[in-house]
């Protein structure tokens, strides 16, 4: 592809043939990788206003260059500035004045810097803006709110966590935006039952609504069941609804298809069914870490005749309860019984029979099923997908061919901390459709059954490794090989892995995230190799890599650099090494926390020199070794702190982690 | 009788015939009387500050009070009513236990007095006689003297006439069990009145309401306790016009139309022995206690519609004088108002000029006073503000008003910019106490002053005050425990002891309505 535009480029006059359109489709098809529109755009003058006018999407990572960018890109209709942790009213104001009626959609959920001026000032500017989130904006009172209701064509709000926002702004919002579509208010603690009542009288338009965390009664809830389009409503964590007032309720809503009542634990069957009546379509329903799973609970799901998901996470479950549900519920695709005490394997076995649809299965920490249901399991849901049975630890090794045997469309599986061998990764390695591999504290699996994993599943994105101290360089190298589209792996405490394998895996160019903690062999050697192949990295966590010094930093501050998050701790890096980091620009998050080489000074600098710093760990010494001012100076700039006082600890066996865990039983 | 006040009496006879000659002892005489008036008011003070006393204690003291109220009672006596009201009174409180022989060294006491009082107005007399021949001064000092000793057997006699009738001492012995009660009201509302500066204020509001209820109640029988809440001027509002629901057929109640003067007098219940207006027959009733024992009996302090309750009286209804009003009744849609208040109120809310306005919104207009205070404890809480400019007190009602109507918004207070809207409010809240108490406090002190005691004394001034040095009433309040921290408004000085004499029943009830009403 590149070579093709040069060759336009050397005749440019071919090239002013091509109308707008047709590179603007050309464009359209180099999404997957960032970095390709940028070359595209360095091409020369007319590719890069080309470029320009082409991109609808920005994600700027400084907020000092907005003025900038926003010149060079006039058709963004989509501003993301959650990477920017301080968008002050100066950014907005520039925003609205540059973006105009162009904009339609706004993220600025990581600051809460603004004011309501800023705000009043986008919304008078930008007309059509469909789109605002202002979660975490935890300053922001009603004069904000009532700032935000002027956006008449607003249709979906994100106020998370707006805690100052009282019923009043609530009420404002509801009076101006009428077609608000989406609106989630979890955690914005001022509202109550008055400023949601009336968003259901104002917003009829509401389709999904997140209410989490409210302390709203069924008050409010009467009305809001009433909204004529309602499809998604989750009333998490709503402490003050209850079966009582519930009882109240005379008719559900009709529209609705996705409830989440969890963490409501004063909501029994009782208060479900009248939530429920008539209310035919409902297809989700998530009642996690809410009232104990009764047989009656079953029994009223019943009436849900097009109910596919149900996620029981956390609860208190009988067998009697998951036999209801296996007889009583039409067609589950989707089942979640993470954590659920009480889940065995007659139950488990009846309820996976009944239900031969399940497409998604979690039985996370389920620790008292066994073979018997995973045979059971197997057997009867050969379409699963999805299936998450981490800690299962009863679980033998034999139940592991079975689901390499039957369930051949699986893309996830979770085996983390099960006694999975390499027969069992044999036979797993024959679903070609897998994507995401856990295997973590899978201390049975070594490099014969990585080999065969990468032989024949290409498609893998993600492995977790682990702890699985069985694993060597030799797996790797094959995962490497065989899987090109790998974007995540975690190696940590694999303690056999050598430069070879970072070698090996810097030949997976879409790899994003790579945790090698605790792997003494690798070198500074091996992380040039990462650096210079894998030009996505965005997460490195090398702690305690002791053998990782500052060589390695040099390339790869010049290559990667979309790097977001690394983790220094416990390595030999100095002053230089982190200093030397500076130029990666998008580097956000940085945890140095015991670095033998690393002086004040150093730090101080790097700290300076690092602008775009969101979150750094360290070590609580270095607390008043520096300058107050410099603290102050990088607070202001959107820079948190987090002080650790941990002594260096030695490590521990890799068996002793399983150990710990069956003790918790 | 107490022994003390026989003494004086013995010390007073001799001097009795010559008072001139034996001023040094008369002197000695009266003080030693005012001394025990100082007392007998220190325990009458006690009984009205509520202080916690034991139960006969405070039957014993209500004696005294009576024998004090009974000074104002020889009063009406130099005004020639008297004797057949003494009669009557004494008559009419007959009680079992009674010592004759106490009486009758009473009665003996009592003409003894009579004779000496006898020769002191023939002095008087023969001194008109002479006023040509002496310089003025002299004359004047002469007078006050006589005057003097005037005033000190009379208040002997009256003291004395007053253990006589054992009734008063019943009547209010008889109450008694409901004090106490009544007087925790009172003490819950006595530190609130102090402490109002400080922003206490609001719950004083409350419990003069409830003072108001325990007033009404009270009225019908317990009567010996009305004194503890005698004169809070304040209507009741919802007595107003209340009986729309009242389906009386016409012609089955006796309709009474007001005059327009007379609804708008400030009184509607006359003394007719003073003169002084009232608002409430109970408080009248209360004031004319004061005018002698025979006003204390249960019959005369009873409600007077509970007597004729038994008598198939018929109902009576008002009319509205104002000729087109629906309670007017020539209106073809008449719907009479059931009592006078009601009456007064409607008049004043329906066809008269809105005078009194809010301090705080300087924009709410009321022509009822009650309707005012009303509105200036919660004017400025309406802090719940619609687009459209309209308050609601409650914030469901401004969302039920916005749900109700298209393009209403909830309107945001400009303090909330601020950032300090709590304290901003605190401080708002506390200045409004402060106002409703100086308004509370200028309509207290404008009722003494709107009555015909308008030349009642200080006490205080009368020690100042040579003319009534020798009065053996004089007393000084500021003595006296538990009184100081209660601020009076001033008041003219009187220039006679008879008047003072008056100012002291006057004072009382004026002590009272102070009392029930805030104190600053």
């Amino acid at each position: 592809m590149k070579r093709q535009k040069t060759g336009l480029e050397s005749s440019f006059s071919f090239f002013d043939l091509l109308c707008e359109e047709i590179v603007f489709s050309i464009l359209d098809f180099l999404d997957e990788n960032p970095l390709d529109k940028k070359s595209f755009s360095l091409v020369c003058k007319s590719f890069y206003a080309i470029e320009s006018r082409h991109r609808k999407t920005l994600k700027p990572l400084r907020s000092e260059h907005l003025t900038k960018i926003l010149n060079r890109y006039s058709s963004v209709t989509i501003l993301d500035l959650s990477l920017c942790p301080r968008i002050t009213d100066v950014s907005l104001n520039v925003i609205s004045s540059s973006c105009k009626e162009m904009l339609r959609s706004i993220n600025l959920s990581r600051s809460k810097i603004f004011s309501h001026v800023g705000l009043s000032n986008l919304v008078m500017n930008c007309a059509n803006l469909v789109e605002i989130d202002l979660s975490n904006a935890t300053e922001l009172k009603d004069l904000a709110a009532s700032a935000i209701a002027e956006a008449k064509n607003l249709e979906r709000l994100w106020l998370v966590r707006c805690k100052s926002i009282t019923d009043i702004g609530i009420g404002c919002i509801a009076v101006g935006c009428k077609k608000l579509r989406l609106l989630s208010l979890k955690w914005c603690l001022g509202v109550g039952d008055l400023g949601v009542d009336l968003i259901a009288v104002k917003c009829i338009d509401i389709r999904s609504l997140d209410l989490s965390y409210l302390p709203i009664t069924n008050k409010s809830l009467q009305s809001i069941l009433k909204l004529q389009h309602l499809e998604d409503l989750v009333l998490e964590g709503c402490f003050r609804i209850d079966d009582d007032s519930l009882a109240a309720i005379k008719q559900g809503c009709k529209s609705l298809e996705t409830l989440d009542m969890s963490s409501c634990p004063n909501v029994s069957h009782v208060g479900l069914s009248s939530l429920t009546i008539g209310t035919g379509s409902l297809r989700q329903l998530i009642l996690s870490y809410g009232s104990p799973v009764t047989p009656a609970l079953a029994d009223s799901l019943q009436k849900l005749s097009v109910l596919q998901c149900i996620k029981l996470d956390g609860c208190q479950v009988t067998c009697s309860a998951l036999m209801a549900i296996g007889n009583h519920c039409v067609s589950l695709r989707e089942l979640s019984l993470s954590k659920c005490l009480g889940v065995k394997d007659e139950a488990l076995s009846f309820l996976v029979t009944k239900h031969k649809d399940l497409r998604k299965l979690d039985i996370t920490c389920c620790r008292k099923i066994t073979h018997a249901s995973i045979a059971q399991i197997t057997n009867s849901c050969t379409s699963l997908t999805s299936l998450k049975m981490e800690s299962c630890t009863l679980v033998s090794g034999e139940a592991f061919v079975l689901i390499g045997q039957r369930c051949q469309f699986l893309e996830e599986l979770d085996l983390t901390d099960n006694e999975i061998d390499d027969e069992g990764l044999k036979s797993i390695s024959r679903c070609s459709d897998l994507s995401s591999l856990k295997l973590g504290l899978c201390l049975n699996v070594t490099d014969e059954g990585l080999i065969l994993i990468g032989s024949r599943c290409s498609k893998l994105k993600e492995l977790d490794l682990y702890r699985s101290a069985g694993v060597t360089d030799s797996g790797i190298l094959a995962i490497a090989r065989g899987c090109p589209g790998l974007e995540m792996i975690n190696i940590a405490y694999c303690k056999e892995i050598t430069d070879n394998s970072l070698i090996s895996l810097s030949k997976c160019p879409k790899l994003n995230t790579l945790e090698s903690r605790g792997c003494p062999l690798v070198t500074s050697l091996g992380l040039a190799a990462i650096a210079v192949g894998c030009k996505r990295l965005m997460k490195l966590d090398i702690k305690k890599c002791h053998n990782i010094d500052d060589t390695w930093m040099i390339p790869f501050a010049h290559f990667s650099q979309n790097l977001r998050q690394i983790n220094l701790s416990y390595t030999s890096v100095t002053d230089v090494g982190l200093l030397s980091l500076a130029s990666v620009s998008c580097l956000q998050s940085m945890t140095i926390v015991h670095l033998k080489g690393l002086t004040a000074r150093g730090l101080e600098a790097a700290l300076l020199a690092c602008g775009g710093l969101t979150k750094v760990k360290l070590q609580s010494s270095f607390r008043s070794l520096l300058p107050k001012a410099l603290f102050e100076h990088l607070e202001a700039r959107g820079c948190v702190f987090q002080w650790r006082d941990k002594m260096l600890q030695a490590e521990l066996d890799p068996k002793c982690w399983k150990l710990q865990l069956t003790d918790m039983e | 009788m107490d022994p003390d006040e026989r003494q004086s009496a013995k010390a007073w006879t001799p001097s009795g015939n010559d008072v001139l000659k034996n001023l040094s002892m008369d002197n000695q005489s009266f003080i030693d009387f005012g001394l025990q008036q100082k007392w007998e008011d220190c325990s009458y003070l006690g009984y009205q500050s509520r202080i916690e006393q034991g139960f006969s204690k405070f039957s014993h003291q209500s004696e005294n009070s009576s024998s004090v109220d009974g000074s104002s009672n020889s009063q009406s006596k130099i005004q020639g009513r008297q004797d057949s009201r003494m009669q009557e009174a004494s008559n009419s409180n007959k009680m079992p236990d009674w010592d004759p022989k106490g009486m009758l060294s009473n009665l003996s006491f009592l003409e003894q007095k009579i004779h000496q009082l006898q020769g002191l107005v023939q002095l008087i007399v023969g001194r008109r006689g002479q006023v040509e021949n002496q310089s003025n001064e002299l004359l004047v000092q002469q007078q006050q003297l006589i005057i003097a000793d005037l005033t000190s057997i009379i208040v002997q006699l009256i003291s004395t006439a007053g253990s006589l009738l054992p009734s008063a001492k019943h009547t209010l012995s008889s109450v008694s069990p409901y004090v106490p009660q009544f007087r925790q009201f009172g003490g819950s509302m006595v530190p609130s009145g102090t402490n109002a500066s400080s922003g206490g204020g609001l719950p004083q509001n409350t419990v003069n309401k409830v003072e108001d209820q325990s007033q009404e109640i009270d009225l019908t029988g317990h009567h010996g306790t009305e004194q503890n809440f005698a004169v809070e001027e304040h209507e009741m509002k919802d007595e107003d016009d209340g009986e729309e629901g009242e389906n009386l057929p016409p012609g089955s109640y006796e309709i009474l139309q007001l005059e327009k003067e007379e609804i708008l007098a400030p009184h509607t219940h006359f003394c007719t022995i003073c003169g002084k207006g009232f608002k409430r027959d109970a408080n009248l009733r209360m004031h004319m206690r004061g005018h002698g024992d025979e006003y204390k009996t249960p019959a005369a302090l009873a409600k007077p519609h509970k007597e004729s309750s038994s008598e198939p009286a018929l109902i009576k209804r008002y009319s509205c004088p104002y000729v087109g009003c629906k309670r007017n009744k020539d209106h073809k849609k008449f719907q009479p108002l059931k009592t006078i208040l009601c009456v007064k109120n409607h008049y004043k809310r329906t066809h008269c000029d809105k005078s009194y306005t809010c301090s705080r919104c300087h924009t709410k207009k009321f022509s009822v006073v009650a309707d005012l205070k009303t509105h200036e404890k919660h004017c400025g809480r309406d802090k719940w503000l619609c687009s459209c400019g309209t308050t609601f007190s409650r914030k469901d009602k401004l969302f039920g008003h916005i749900a109700l109507f298209q393009g209403h918004t909830p309107a945001i207070p400009m303090d909330d910019s601020k950032g300090s809207a709590g304290t901003s409010d605190g401080l708002q809240s506390s200045e409004a106490v402060n106002k409703i108490e100086q308004l509370d406090f200028s309509a207290q002190s404008n009722i003494p002053s709107g009555s015909c005691f308008e030349n009642v004394m200080d006490g205080k001034g009368s020690v100042d005050d040579p003319v009534n040095y020798f009065s053996p009433l004089n007393f000084d309040p500021s003595n006296l425990s538990g009184y100081q921290e209660f601020p009076r408004p001033s008041f003219e000085d009187s220039e006679s002891s008879f008047s003072f004499l008056l100012s002291g029943s006057a004072q009382y009830d004026q002590k009272s309505g102070r009392y029930s009403g805030p104190v600053i």
